[in-house]
């Protein structure tokens, strides 16, 4: 058992990548102590979507992790109660003319070659697949990987299914890094007193640069706003994840013009989400009007029957992001002892169990799930 | 738009209650122009309801105890140039920055976000832009949850009167009227008048407690008087009234059958064994009311707690918010009832007035309203903390009473997530178990969710975020002036190409990954 004050490790934030990180930590036989200044999914994870994506991806780094996690939830949801509300729904990438589609099918290409499955959809058969899609559309492109969970419920149920070995301590904030004679790490400080460990896991999110600088390092994680958009519940007019394709003209296209791009998709509780902008205005709150305005346009473009339903409510997020848009994952060199799990801006949900599947071999000596030299944490410093 | 003759306004006035109503004629008065919005087809708000024409001649005077000063507002109301917008649910308002960023109005002018015809296919968006807010939002009422509480025949009490105004209907014949608060005591006394039976009038605290605030209530003798009003009549119709008691639970199979009262310690807990079944058809339950402030507090305006448990807006000595340009009255400040509300209201005008118009307010005039005001805040804010709900009331909930009647969230799966998956507040409460997120969006049960995630400690809610004050249709929200026109609203015109727009800053990178 864990004494009340020491710990094999200490993760700092439990949203879901610290409970990922708690939970394989744990079930490799650690004691783990998972601290944060609020509640379990209190920071981004209760303010984000849980779509977990392969569709969106282009053939790199971040592809390699989302495909390890994509196998790794599909686990997680035999093991983990049902009220994750895992579902393996699959995505669908609509192209409103032929540029659009010819983009698309470029992109698809990449992506198989990378081990994606993705299948060409017809325009005359998308309605088979959402009976309520706009009129007019040329195609699309579907992607049974993709899927869904409930974000705050996944990660509250990886730390309780970490069992014994993981310990909760919210509502208490870290405040100054404990280390040793040559640096090395040897716990934490909180409002509350000390807890010692040999190793800290940084999953603090968009705040994790704080941490980092706690240990005296850099590590440039900063906010990237997002609106999301929910629905009154309906019943299932919206089938799979739906999106339109010109973002990847965009992309291709090399325009700076792309800015919000809804995803449309159903619950199992009924509410539609309709999300999600991105801007970098640091951490503002006030409502954006013109952010609200262009997701419902976008989604009401995509499935016209969605017009005369209300909006409830909309709920804002900061998505934690490095300037490569990359996470920071695995042990920093230039702290011993200090492991980072943080910036996955926009993906979070998704690459969670990959995240923490990395560091829970990281801190055992195991082989790590893929190749994390590209999340390298010191790779924004000068010297690196 | 209809509006843009006249836009944009001096002041735009949301709510037309006592508060709205006297802030928007005063205004007026003083020669600003001002727009006046209402969810509700007509002017008075919670306390001033005139039942419908169709219900033939009544007198709505006998209802309530100052109609004269509402005939008084309206009559000036009719004569003045204010531009009244019944039927219009203000859902969010926004300040425009200088460069139209956000989506505001662009020129520091602020946008109230409306839609009309909230009752289905007729709705339509509006904008109305203005130079100062005054947000007049009044309150609604507190509920805590028991078992049985979702029966039909329990009505809010507040509610209950505000039936008996409107359209004189009774809930019941054999009405117990129960939880805390002054209010319980006119809505009694309204029913009995209007011919219902009261069992018993239940009262958690003690109005003993009221002699606690000796100044408060010698300043303020109108407030005696009304409650010896009450307290006459519910003696004429022989009207018990417990205190130190609630009703903790409620029988019935299809409706109310009875109820059991069970007398409370000093922390509400309730003494077992001391339960007694009352008979009745119905049951008007309310614990004190709620400041209505998310369009203020989605804007950042700073709140302050009350000592019921509830938090209000803080407002300076002249009624505006932390938020320059946005003033509040009336509820929104803190309950305090009709005569108070109307009394900001002014206050508020007048300010406004020195501001906008660039001249300064009539000294005497402002001085003699703050005097009184302040007098009547002193009492307010005595009575918020006679009626301040005990820690212990969880105690009557069983695990399987319903707390949030719209998800249907459990009083045991609430405790499950605040004991086994490590919610802490409100809303990692409502993330976890859906509490809150129904179409109430968590008014019904949000005090009593606060309190149960915080284990009975001083359950001071948050300020609360409700970015939307009201649903709004999506093709409300998708024809939403885009800052590059501000003025050009076509309601219903056709949507932008996904994307095509590029105001917000983000770059090149951005995927919708992650929806
Ligand atoms: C609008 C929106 C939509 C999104 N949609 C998706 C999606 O569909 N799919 C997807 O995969 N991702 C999505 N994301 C991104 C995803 O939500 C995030 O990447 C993810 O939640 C990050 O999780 P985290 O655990 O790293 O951070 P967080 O959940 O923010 O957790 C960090 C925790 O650290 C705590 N903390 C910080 N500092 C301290 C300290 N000093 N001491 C103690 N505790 C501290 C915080 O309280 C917080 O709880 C979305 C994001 C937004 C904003
Ligand atoms: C249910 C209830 C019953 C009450 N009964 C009594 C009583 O019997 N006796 C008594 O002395 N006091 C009673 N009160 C208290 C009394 O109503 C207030 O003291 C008084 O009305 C305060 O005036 P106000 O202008 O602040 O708010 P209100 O009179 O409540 O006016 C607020 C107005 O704002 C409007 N509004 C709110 N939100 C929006 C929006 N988003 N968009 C557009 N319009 C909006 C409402 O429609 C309403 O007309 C009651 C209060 C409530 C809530």
């Amino acid at each position: 058992m864990l004494t009340r004050n020491s710990a094999d490790v200490i993760v700092v934030g439990a949203g879901v990548v610290g409970a990922a990180c708690a939970y394989y930590a744990a079930r490799s036989g650690l004691r783990v102590a998972v601290l944060d200044r609020g509640s379990v999914a209190g920071g981004t994870t209760g303010a984000g979507e849980g779509n977990l994506l392969v569709s969106d991806k282009e053939p790199g780094p971040e592809l390699e992790l989302s495909k390890v996690s994509a196998e790794l939830w599909r686990k997680l949801s035999e093991e983990l109660p049902p009220d994750i509300e895992y579902e393996p729904k699959g995505g669908l990438v609509v192209a409103s003319d032929e540029a659009g589609m010819a983009a698309l099918r470029d992109f698809a290409s990449g992506q198989r070659r990378a081990g994606v499955t993705a299948q060409e959809v017809p325009a005359d058969r998308l309605r088979e697949l959402e009976p309520h899609l706009a009129a007019g559309l040329a195609g699309g492109f579907h992607y049974p990987q993709d899927a869904q969970v409930m974000p705050a419920l996944a990660a509250a149920h990886l730390l309780r299914a970490g069992g014994d070995r993981v310990r909760l301590r919210l509502g208490e904030e870290v405040t100054g890094l404990l280390t040793g004679a040559s640096g090395e790490i040897r716990g934490v400080r909180t409002a509350v007193g000390e807890l010692h460990a040999p190793y800290v896991v940084n999953a603090a999110g968009t705040w994790g640069g704080e941490i980092a600088r706690l240990a005296h390092v850099a590590l440039p994680v900063r906010p990237r706003r997002g609106f999301v958009l929910v629905t009154e519940p309906l019943p299932r007019v919206v089938r799979r994840k739906v999106y339109a394709a010109d973002y990847v003209a965009d992309v291709a296209s090399g325009s700076a013009a792309l800015q919000t791009s809804a995803v449309v998709e159903g619950t199992p509780a009924g509410p539609v989400l309709i999300g999600a902008s991105r801007e970098r205005v640091g951490y503002d709150r006030t409502l954006s009007p013109e952010a609200l305005r262009r997701l419902a346009a976008q989604a009401t473009a995509l499935f016209p029957v969605l017009a005369g339903i209300r909006a409830m409510r909309t709920y804002i997020g900061f998505r934690p992001y490095l300037p490569d848009h990359l996470p920071a994952i695995g042990p920093d060199p230039r702290v011993p002892g200090l492991l980072h799990a943080c910036g996955h801006e926009g993906a979070g949900i998704g690459l969670a169990p990959a995240t923490g599947l990395a560091i829970a071999r990281s801190l055992t000596g195991g082989e790590p799930p893929l190749d994390i030299a590209p999340f390298r944490p010191e790779r924004f410093s000068p010297a690196a | 738009m209809p509006l843009s003759a006249s836009e944009p306004y001096d002041l735009a006035v949301i709510g037309a209650g006592s508060a709205g109503l006297a802030g928007a004629v005063a205004g007026s008065e003083l020669g600003l122009s001002v727009a006046l919005l209402d969810t509700s087809a007509q002017t008075g708000g919670q306390f001033y309801r005139a039942p419908a024409p169709t219900l033939g001649a009544v007198r709505p005077e006998a209802l309530h105890h100052d109609w004269s000063a509402y005939t008084d507002l309206r009559r000036r109301l009719a004569r003045s140039d204010v531009r009244h917008l019944p039927g219009h649910h203000v859902w969010s308002v926004t300040k425009g920055d200088e460069e139209g960023v956000g989506g505001g109005a662009g020129d520091g002018l602020w946008a109230v976000h409306a839609v009309t015809g909230a009752d289905g296919s007729g709705e339509r968006p509006v904008r109305v832009r203005a130079r100062a807010v005054l947000l007049a939002t009044g309150a609604y009422e507190r509920q805590l949850p028991f078992p049985g509480w979702m029966l039909p025949g329990v009505v809010g009490a507040g509610g209950a009167q505000a039936m008996l105004k409107s359209g004189l209907v009774l809930p019941g014949r054999h009405v117990v009227v129960a939880g805390s608060g002054p209010l319980l005591l006119a809505v009694a006394s309204s029913l009995a008048a209007a011919g219902a039976r009261v069992p018993a009038v239940v009262e958690a605290s003690g109005y003993l407690r009221y002699a606690r605030y000796p100044r408060a209530l010698a300043t303020n003798p109108h407030k005696a008087a009304e409650a010896l009003i009450h307290g006459a009549a519910l003696l004429r119709h022989r009207v018990r009234v417990r205190v130190r008691s609630a009703v903790t639970e409620v029988h019935g199979t299809d409706r109310v059958e009875a109820v059991t009262v069970t007398r409370l310690d000093r922390d509400w807990r309730p003494v077992r064994g001391t339960g007694r079944r009352i008979a009745c058809d119905a049951l008007a339950v309310g614990h004190g009311l709620v400041p209505q402030i998310e369009l203020a507090t989605a804007l950042g305006c700073a709140t302050r707690p009350l000592s019921d448990g509830t938090r209000a807006l803080a407002l300076d000595g002249l009624q505006e918010t932390s938020v320059r340009g946005l003033w509040a009255a009336g509820e929104t400040g803190g309950v305090g009832g009709a005569q108070l509300a109307r009394l900001e209201g002014e206050l508020a005008a007048v300010t406004v007035a020195a501001r906008v118009l660039g001249r300064p307010a009539h000294g005497g005039r402002v001085r003699e309203l703050r005097r009184r005001r302040d007098r009547m805040r002193a009492f307010a804010d005595a009575m918020a903390a006679v009626h301040a709900p005990g820690r212990g009331w969880p105690r009557w909930l069983t695990d399987d009473t319903d707390v949030c009647r719209c998800e249907e969230v459990t009083a045991g799966r609430i405790r499950e997530a605040i004991e086994d998956l490590g919610a802490r507040d409100a809303r990692s409460v409502k993330l976890l178990t859906r509490a809150g997120m129904g179409w109430c969006q968590g008014r019904m049960c949000g005090s009593a969710v606060a309190c149960l995630a915080t284990r009975g400690h001083t359950a001071e809610p948050p300020a609360e975020r409700r970015p939307f004050a009201t649903p709004v249709p999506l093709s409300a929200l998708a024809a939403l002036d885009g800052p590059a026109a501000p003025l050009a609203t076509e309601p219903g015109g056709p949507a932008d190409e996904p994307g095509g727009r590029t105001t917000t800053a983000s770059g090149p990178d951005a995927s919708p990954g992650d929806g």
